[in-house]
């Protein structure tokens, strides 16, 4: 492994599982350290994203601040991957799309159990939500995909492992899931 | 030197009337699909057993071995347009894998594990579909549904009851209930049904049974559906 | 299973009584034309008396674009939405229409008075634009005729009442050739039949070289061998009049003014190959030939040429059936009418088996065009060597042609095979031609330099519909008509053509609107070739072809609408936005989202 990549990440409609597993990498986190630096991420609390040579996302575009921060990553990371089951399809979020915005929010802001004060929050630093929630190929160009809920830290592992190394990238049997 | 066809180079035997796919299946060899069973009439739905028969693109499933046949199954071609076949399912359903009970024994998934597809990477369709949950013992998720038609083959030609059909058109076909109500309660279904253990997929589950066999220890987890077969025939075993 | 297709054949004779499960599409037809819908105590009346599930008649009548479960317009218009008519201003017309009336396309009006909407070509493309009221065919729309239509229905008149100038369809040829210069002799092919046997038919059906007409081109002696030769009781004679391609109305024409020619090839080739059961599958959409065609059958029956004991012999016994289709293009392919003649959704079958062995009930079946039909009695008549004078060898004699689109002179024609598609042009009088697409939607665009090229099975292969298209037109609209309407008739049994042709409508409407990029192209061929190659049926083998030509042949017109950018959204970022704008009162400026692709 040569020089440090410089790496991003973000979570936008998601858990924050998949950053979980990327920290599950555990004690290969120390061999990893040497040759990544990390930018923008939950990790660093760098607020933007600057030139990257890997951006790693988790979860899907729901409102309007994820699709700013997703075109940001694109602008700025030469590889861009979607991780996890939210970036790769919508995953659990996108089950929102069996229902109108109107029938969500009125749902939980208007008509839900025990709501004091009904009403559909407007402030203007709440990001806006889109229609639906969609898939991050939908929004950006995405160079690799790497599916699971979350993937297992293994496979994020072996992913990053053979990218710094130059190797195709393969994947066992057992690494590869969507759930 | 009678009754032999090459599929990928290999020799395989077969008897008369048998497809290519009845032949591969004897031999051992995997043609991935996803509406077949051996057990019902050839569908050639899924189209997912698309093969090269002697330069043809046939589906293995409906097409009668012939002797002499030239058959390529597992090139990297073929397996390309499998995977783009299952993005196309993927994304027509609402396929949310770590919210189906049915995940990691799930056909659907394994053919897709199988012919290395990362993500569904098409536009998706996010049909809203209604989930029926009249029924006492068993749940139906149109969401999942393949349009396979193996519960409609299941209830018309082994139970006998023809609970299900298929109706629309085109992008609009979906699997309908036969009752009054259209609801799965009111049909005669029952879980000890034939058509209750063919589901490939999540679209049809028994209720009361969530995760009796813990995510990472079922059927696809450990071994590919190359190795371990259809997930019907694992059912039928774990039922009796 | 063979045992309980054998029962259910018994049933399905056309004497047989009303109940049986084959005659439950036929007979929901009739419901939709008594209702304008079909009403759920019926449904369940002809559950209990066919036997088959309510489910299964759901099914159909979701199936069927004619048949519906929710009350329609006392009027049901529907206009013909083919691109040849709507180059003819068909869409203004249907919006005159929809306003005069007060009724949104696509609805029906709250009094139910009236209900609007479009479909498939409706086979008027040469004197188009034209419209179904309640199955009736309205030609020739233009502004005056759509205000006496607006008159006839804000008055309530009966369709019966309406001036019978509406409902006008002209039959003529423009151009006739061998075949349509000969006359027909009745009876003469069924004689010859009788006197000389089958093996004569076929081998003399051989010599002349005739191959079906519908746009496959197999060789009709070869299928009425195989019927006749496989082991069966019972055979079947299928008229496939189910003339559905866009832009193609010469089986109209012979319906309608040569319906003599096509019961005499029936009725030949029951007499060559031993069936005692005819059918006539006829469009919905030509409904209007229906008491037409039934006068012929009784003509026929009454001179002994049709039913029992024809020209005296006590042994040869047949007859023949009209059903009607209601609105499903599937319902073209063979199989597929098959099953749409037994009462079920128009689903392809599997092949082999074909229906020359294994066909309508399981029995031998021929399934050919009107045209071969008429063909095949004319070859009898007047011999091999007649038929072959004209065309070329692998495509001896004549093909008759439906040409619309911009030309002086649309209409029906008479061409032999391997006329070059430049002769075609200038006899129909086509100026400024850019591009020809022929053989329907699912044929072929032919553009100028390959005009040279002739119509042939060995070269340009076509059922007959021959669209024009001058330099004015866009020709992305065209493929996109063709591409809506594949969609809108995929079945929906195979994955590919199910969800492969939404994907393909979804794909062309971003370049449309000029989101498109250089990857949205690349997976528009990918999933085409998918289509082509792994695709059920001819038709969803042949759905991308419009998209497919397009890109190979006039990439152009794809390349200039274009964006610069690498990758654009697949949905547009700020619309997306508009619902919960409207739901928070919010229009600031992060309330919006600016540009599209990275």
């Amino acid at each position: 492994m040569s020089s440090p990549i410089k790496v991003a990440t973000a979570s936008l409609a998601g858990c924050f599982g998949c950053h979980m597993s990327i920290l599950d990498i555990d004690e290969r986190l120390i061999d990893l350290v040497g040759h990544i630096q990390f930018d923008r991420s939950p990790l660093t609390d760098i607020k933007k994203v600057g030139p990257c040579d890997l951006g790693l996302i988790e979860g899907g575009v729901c409102n309007a601040e994820n699709v700013e921060v997703l075109k940001a990553f694109r602008r700025q990371c030469k590889i861009l991957v979607a991780v996890g089951a939210c970036a790769i399809n919508g995953g659990v979020p996108a089950m929102r799309n069996q229902y109108s915005l109107a029938d969500c929010l009125e749902e939980a802001y208007l008509h839900g159990a025990g709501i004091d004060n009904p009403q559909i929050p407007n402030d203007p630093e709440l990001p806006l939500l889109l229609n639906q929630v969609h898939p991050i190929h939908e929004v950006v160009w995405i160079d690799y995909f790497l599916p699971g809920c979350p993937p297992s830290a293994d496979t994020i592992f072996t992913f990053l492992d053979e990218l710094l190394s130059g190797r195709p990238i393969q994947f066992a049997y057992q690494q590869i899931h969507y759930d | 030197m009678n009754n032999q066809f090459k599929l990928d180079g290999i020799t395989v035997p077969f008897s008369a009337g048998e497809t290519i796919m009845d032949a591969a299946l004897a031999a051992g060899i995997y043609i991935p699909h996803l509406c077949h069973n051996p057990e019902f009439k050839p569908h050639g739905s899924c189209r997912l057993c698309t093969v090269n028969a002697n330069g043809r693109t046939v589906a293995a499933c409906t097409t009668p071995a012939s002797e002499g046949m030239e058959v390529e199954n597992a090139t990297h071609e073929l397996t390309t347009q499998r995977r783009l076949l299952l993005k196309l399912l993927f994304v027509e359903g609402n396929h949310v894998c770590p919210a189906c009970e049915k995940s990691g024994a799930c056909q659907l998934q394994a053919v897709a594990y199988h012919c290395g597809m990362l993500a569904p990477e098409f536009v998706h369709f996010y049909p809203k579909r209604a989930v029926d949950a009249s029924h006492p013992e068993m749940i139906i998720d149109f969401n999942r549904c393949i349009l396979c038609e193996l519960c409609v083959r299941a209830s018309r030609d082994s139970d006998n009851k023809n609970v299900f059909s298929i109706s629309g058109r085109g992008i609009q076909a979906h699997l309908a209930i036969n009752s009054t109500s259209g609801k799965l309660a009111d049909s005669s279904f029952t879980s000890s049904d034939k058509a209750a253990r063919v589901c490939p997929v999540g679209a049809i589950l028994p209720k009361h049974k969530g995760y009796n066999i813990p995510i990472g220890q079922r059927l696809y987890d450990q071994a590919p559906i190359s190795q371990v077969g259809d997930v019907a025939k694992h059912q039928e075993l774990a039922d009796e | 299973m063979v045992h309980d297709e054998l029962q259910q054949s018994k049933l399905s004779m056309p004497d047989s009584e009303n109940g049986a499960p084959f005659s439950v599409l036929q007979q929901l037809i009739g419901l939709q034309q008594e209702y304008h819908y079909v009403p759920r105590h019926e449904i369940d009346r002809l559950a209990v008396s066919s036997g088959v599930s309510e489910s299964h008649i759901i099914g159909l009548i979701e199936f069927y674009g004619f048949l519906h479960t929710t009350p329609r317009g006392e009027y049901d218009i529907l206009f013909s939405d083919n691109i040849t008519e709507q180059m003819q201003g068909s869409h203004l017309l249907a919006d005159l229409l929809s306003k005069g009336l007060g009724v949104a396309i696509g609805t029906t009006r709250e009094d139910r008075r009236v209900s609007l909407d479009y479909t498939s070509c409706i086979g008027m493309g040469d004197q188009g634009p034209a419209a179904l009221i309640n199955g009736q065919t309205i030609t020739r729309l233009t502004t005056n005729r759509i205000g006496q239509i607006i008159q006839l229905i804000e008055a309530s008149t009966p369709l019966s009442q309406w001036p019978k100038t509406l409902f006008e369809v002209e039959s003529r040829a423009e151009r006739r050739d061998i075949v349509l210069n000969s006359e027909y002799q009745p009876a003469a092919a069924i004689e010859a039949c009788l006197k000389k046997g089958p093996a004569a038919i076929f081998s003399q059906l051989e010599q002349a070289g005739l191959r079906g007409c519908g746009g496959a081109g197999f060789s009709t002696a070869a299928k009425w061998r195989f019927c006749a030769s496989a082991a069966a009781e019972e055979r079947f004679v299928v008229c496939n009049a189910d003339e559905g391609e866009p832009g193609t109305f010469k089986d109209r024409f012979l319906l309608q003014s040569h319906a003599e020619r096509l019961i005499e090839g029936m009725t030949l080739c029951a007499a060559a190959i031993g069936a005692r059961t005819g059918f006539i599958y006829l469009r919905g959409e030509y409904r209007y030939l229906l008491d037409s065609l039934q006068r012929v059958l009784d003509q026929r029956r009454k001179e002994r040429l049709l039913g029992n004991a024809i020209l005296a012999h006590d042994d040869f016994n047949f007859d023949i059936t009209i059903h009607l289709g209601a609105g499903a293009y599937i319902c073209g392919e063979e199989s597929a009418l098959i099953e749409s003649l037994e009462g079920k959704r128009g689903i392809p079958r599997p092949r082999p088996p074909f229906p020359v062995t294994e066909g309508y009930s399981g029995f031998p079946t021929v399934v050919n065009n009107v045209e071969t039909f008429c063909n095949a009695a004319l070859i009898i008549q007047q011999g091999p060597e007649w038929y072959r004078q004209v065309g070329t060898t692998a495509s001896p004699g004549t093909k008759l042609l439906s040409i619309s689109g911009d030309c002086d002179r649309p209409g029906i024609y008479e061409f032999p095979f391997g006329t070059a598609i430049a002769e075609i042009l200038s006899q129909c009088g086509a100026h400024q031609t850019m591009a020809v697409q022929v053989g329907g939607a699912a044929g072929r665009l032919i553009p100028e330099t390959e005009f040279n090229r002739t119509i042939a099975f060995e070269d340009i292969s076509t059922g007959g519909s021959f669209m024009i298209f001058n330099q004015n037109r866009e020709l992305l609209r065209v493929i996109e008509n063709f591409t809506q309407f594949f969609r809108h008739e995929s079945c929906g049994f195979c994955t590919p053509c199910r969800v492969g042709s939404s994907l393909l409508v979804k794909q062309l409407n971003k370049v449309m609107v000029g989101h498109a990029t250089t990857k949205d192209l690349e997976e528009m061929s990918i999933l085409g070739s998918l289509m082509q190659k792994t695709s059920h049926c001819g038709l969803g083998q042949t759905a991308a072809n419009p998209i497919l030509d397009g890109l190979g042949k006039f990439p152009k017109l794809f390349q200039s609408r274009l964006r610069a950018t690498s990758f654009e959204p697949a949905f547009d970022l700020d619309a997306s936005l508009e619902e919960a704008r409207l739901l928070t009162g919010r229009d600031d400026p992060e309330a919006h989202l600016e540009g599209g692709g990275v």
